[in-house]
């Protein structure tokens, strides 16, 4: 009933422009919030990916990260802690028809809602999951998150974290993960390219992005995101592309057995046929590279970890739906009432 | 030998042996064949937590009983009239209950020198005396089962597991039943295994033939059809009622049924089987947790399915958080808490009904919602087609409370035409001009949009809204407007149930109140009191908020109030808070439904105390 009614209704939409997509209400993020840019990409983003805004739904958490659905002129869903990646679930089981989008931070989906993450992740429902990790509580005022780093001093730890943090992209892709991402919010490019390539994904298509909470952890991502830092410290993915690097990309990724090495092409001993050439296809590969991250002497990786095909769990759901309707019958209320052994008193 | 027959009224049995000796599939088969013949019938499957809990143990005694009538009935009796007992353990667990002078029916082959001590025998009951107030049959159901089966070409092992269909053949024999309806189930249940079917149907017989052939037994008994009303029957546990009734609520509104659930004892088998009816486009997803279970059910009905989720009361506890956010955002929802002895884990194969305070009240901030409760096995059919019904009218989230007796009990069940069932009408809306989320209508329901509904772009979520747009709001005028109005919304709901019927004199001396599953031990009470001249009345709650308009000014036109549950007096407080009536409580909290002599003797009480 609802999809008949969905599809009665659409008609052919106008061109919409990124200000369609902003809703009436006032942005209450702190000035100079990492947010701003991420809202402003995805706002880009969406007009091309041909979707009618009606069959958007933002579902959010709770964060600064999850007020994003009221800045959203589409649907929008502003859940409890942590559990916006089953309520989207829920939705996108229900209607498949819709592009169901999550906005997360680090608190919201790796501590309370880390369970949901995981298992949405296996099942491969086709949610869009965006990450905004800023590695630090910022709702509540600047308490240690899953993805602080070991040491970090913050209001509840004034001696230091002794948790060791996750690495969202190898959590995603141990959890058998089929699109995992990862890019930086002062890069709009990079990250308008990013949306665009998990919206067109079918399953669970996984975005982490770097974002400055510049209240309570500002500068976490300075290196990866500062002119002067940046070429040597981040590993831009392409696929079908040698992994170079580096300001004058005069640095390069080889392989030594599983091993992943940095080498020079500036010395003559290496040239960029030595090195690996990024394939977004491999698990394996996706494994290492992950483990890059913040690791020492190496840069850290951004783009497309892994974009693989897998049936979709809400797709299987419909399909087993109707396989019943064809090997049943259509579903007769009274028929089944009346199943089993019945009998009648006159 | 000629074997005389003997005209009964009603009669109650408990099947008790192993858990692991099939003595929930004994008595369901017997409650089959018996519904089929037309008698009024009401279960009591008890059974331990362990799957197999270690053999000939105390504590892995699993039983079954069943009351059987030509009569109408209510409860599945207080002390059986006959125990059939696989072992020792058995024995020693279910004798207390057996009627004086009632008939056992023991398997003396499982009474040897390691199943008496694990039963913590020092002597071995058949043969020392202790048994004489009874009937006692000693039976070598092992041995005679062992013996039939010799060319089976099973194992031991194998053969050993048939005997209870040896014991059910003895019973149909006994109550002169046809074998067929469970010939037919075995039949169809090992169409795979073809030796195990024959041997379990030979077993069968052979029990059957050796109540024929044996001079053990001289009279077999006779409970002729019971006048029920007309129409179609058939058997029905409560989560089979309660999974019906949510497919038919599901038809009828034409909304796709969506359940997100976890397993969890009693409750299971609502999911196992719904998850059955998928050719009536019901989704059900096994959630990795009880939260997602609830959460998933609410983004389906944000999506405009009709939301279930399925629980006992641990589960329910998980659910809380969501339950309030259901509250805020006003989408239908139905939550069906099949409750166990608790707290925490508790039992959770036993029954109790002392999650009524947790569904009223467990969640953070004002957070009225519906409670129902179904009162009997074919009920919950109705009660939970009742909680999706007002779900969906007044845009909540509604509590349907049924228990572990219910859930696993089962009685005949008149079939309803669909035809017959209350309408359900659900109007999403479509037109953009005017409408506002939260725009409320006479009930003071908000309007149902759903996305993809051109136009109709909208945010909720769990902060406070402002009245009519929906938008974030923290004035504080709007926050005490906004409870009141969802507390409002919920009181509605009085004016679109029914009032409440008092059973026998409208006032008096005593009006005895239950809710939920006490039904039937009430009815039974009540029902042979009045046989016997006592003078007081009843009401049954099966809406518990709000409660029916009338039920204050019923209160008070008696002399006496008690409450009977199986809780610490849960609707009592609510009673005493609500009215300021000072009620009486009649409370068990054993795991175990009440029994209808509990509820006489305290009746008795009370009208005997001036």
């Amino acid at each position: 009933m609802a999809e008949e009614i969905v599809q009665k209704q659409n008609e052919a939409s106008p061109v919409l422009t990124a200000k369609d997509f902003a809703s009436d209400q006032d942005v209450r993020w702190c000035p100079g919030c990492g947010d701003y840019s991420i809202l402003a990409q995805v706002q880009r983003v969406m007009p091309s990916l041909g979707v009618p805004r009606e069959k958007v739904v933002f579902v959010a958490g709770i964060g600064c990260s999850s007020r994003f659905p009221y800045y959203m002129d589409t649907y929008g869903f502003h859940g409890i802690h942590g559990r916006a990646p089953i309520i989207a679930a829920g939705l996108k089981m229900a209607r498949p028809d819709l592009s169901v989008w999550v906005a997360t931070g680090d608190g919201d989906l790796l501590s309370i809602g880390g369970n949901h993450f995981i298992h949405v992740t296996r099942r491969n429902i086709d949610l869009n999951i965006l990450l905004f990790n800023n590695r630090i509580y910022g709702l509540t005022k600047g308490q240690y998150s899953p993805t602080s780093e070991y040491g970090k001093i913050t209001k509840s730890t004034p001696m230091g974290v002794i948790d060791h943090p996750f690495n969202p992209v190898s959590l995603a892709l141990g959890s058998n993960g089929t699109f995992v991402a990862r890019t930086l919010d002062r890069d709009a490019k990079h990250m308008q390219e990013m949306i665009q390539r998990q919206a067109s994904h079918k399953g669970t298509s996984f975005l982490e992005i770097y974002q400055n909470c510049n209240i309570f952890n500002d500068g976490a991502f300075d290196l990866l995101t500062d002119k002067e830092t940046k070429a040597d410290n981040v590993l831009v993915l392409q696929q079908g592309k040698p992994m170079v690097f580096g300001k004058e990309n005069d640095k390069g990724i080889k392989l030594d057995g599983f091993k992943p090495v940095v080498v020079s092409l500036k010395d003559g001993r290496y040239s960029i046929n030595d090195l690996v050439v990024h394939n977004d296809k491999s698990r394996e590969l996706a494994f290492i590279l992950s483990e890059l991250t913040e690791y020492p002497g190496y840069p850290t990786p951004i783009g497309v970890f892994l974009d693989i095909d897998r049936k979709t769990y809400d797709s299987e759901m419909v399909n087993q739906i109707d396989k019943a309707k064809n090997t049943m019958d259509e579903g007769d209320l009274d028929k089944l009432l009346n199943s089993g052994n019945t009998w009648k008193i006159n | 030998m000629e074997k005389t027959a003997k005209v009964l009224k009603s009669s109650i049995i408990r099947f008790a042996g192993d858990s692991g000796d099939g003595m929930q599939l004994t008595g369901t088969q017997f409650t089959q064949t018996t519904a089929e013949l037309g008698n009024d019938l009401s279960t009591l499957p008890d059974y331990p937590a362990e799957i197999r809990a270690p053999a000939g143990t105390l504590f892995g005694v699993s039983g079954f009983q069943i009351q059987f009538s030509s009569d109408d009935i209510h409860s599945p009796g207080d002390e059986p009239d006959i125990l059939v007992a696989m072992n020792p353990a058995a024995l020693k667990v279910n004798l207390k209950d057996l009627k004086k002078g009632g008939m056992i029916i023991a398997n003396v082959d499982a009474f040897n020198k390691k199943n008496l001590e694990l039963a913590k025998y020092d002597t071995n009951p058949l043969e020392d005396g202790s048994l004489d107030r009874y009937q006692l049959f000693v039976i070598p159901i092992t041995k005679t089962t062992t013996t039939a089966l010799q060319t089976s070409g099973l194992n031991m092992k194998e053969i050993t597991r048939c005997k209870n269909f040896f014991a059910l053949g003895i019973m149909y024999w006994m109550f002169n039943r046809s074998m067929d309806t469970t010939i037919d189930w075995i039949r169809g249940k090992f169409k795979k295994l073809p030796k195990i079917m024959e041997a379990n149907i030979t077993a069968l017989k052979a029990g059957y033939n050796f109540g024929d052939t044996t001079e053990i037994f001289t009279t077999r008994y006779e409970v002729a059809p019971a006048k029920l009303e007309k129409g179609t029957y058939r058997n029905i546990s409560g989560n089979e009622a309660t999974a019906l009734g949510m497919i038919a609520a599901s038809q009828k509104s034409g909304l796709p049924l969506f359940l997100g659930s976890y397993p969890i004892t009693p409750a299971s088998e609502i999911l196992h089987e719904l998850s059955r009816h998928k050719n009536f486009g019901v989704k059900t997803f096994q959630a990795e947790d009880e939260i997602a279970g609830i959460c998933s059910a609410i983004g389906a009905s944000f999506g405009g399915a009709l939301g279930l989720t399925t629980t006992s009361g641990p589960g329910l506890a998980l659910k809380t958080e969501a339950i309030g956010l259901a509250v805020m955002v006003e989408l239908p929802l139905v939550i069906i808490n099949v409750q166990r002895g608790g707290p925490s884990t508790g039992l959770p194969t036993k029954t109790e009904q002392a999650d009524l305070l947790q569904a009223m009240y467990a969640r953070n901030g004002e957070s009225p919602v519906p409670v129902v409760a179904a009162s009997t096995p074919a009920d919950c059919f109705t009660m939970a087609y009742e909680a999706a019904r007002l779900a969906l009218k007044f845009m909540t989230p509604v509590i349907c409370l049924t228990d572990g007796y219910l859930a696993n009990g089962s009685e005949p069940w008149k079939i309803p035409e669909s035809k017959g069932l209350p309408e359900i009408k659900v109007n999403f809306v479509t037109n953009p001009e005017g409408f506002q989320p939260y725009q409320r209508d006479e009930n003071l329901s908000r309007p149902w949009a759903i996305p993809g509904t051109p136009g109709l772009e909208h945010r909720i979520g769990g902060l406070e809204k402002e009245n009519v747009t929906g938008n974030v709001c923290y004035i504080p005028e709007n926050h005490q407007l906004m409870v009141n109005l969802r507390a409002q919304k919920v009181k509605n709901i009085e004016n679109d149930i029914p009032l409440l019927e008092v059973e026998g004199p409208e006032e008096g001396e005593l009006l005895v109140v239950g809710w939920g599953s006490t039904y039937g031990a009430i009815q039974a009470a009540y029902e042979n009191m009045m046989t016997k001249g006592y003078k007081f009345s009843k009401v049954h709650l099966k809406y518990l908020n709000p409660f029916q308009k009338n039920l204050g000014e019923i209160l008070k036109r008696f002399k006496n109030v008690l409450v009977c549950e199986m809780n610490l007096g849960q609707l009592a407080k609510l009673l005493r808070m609500e009215y300021l009536v000072d009620v009486k409580t009649l409370n068990k909290v054993q795991g175990l439904p009440f029994k209808a002599i509990e509820i006489e003797n305290k009746i008795i009480e009370i009208l005997n105390t001036k």
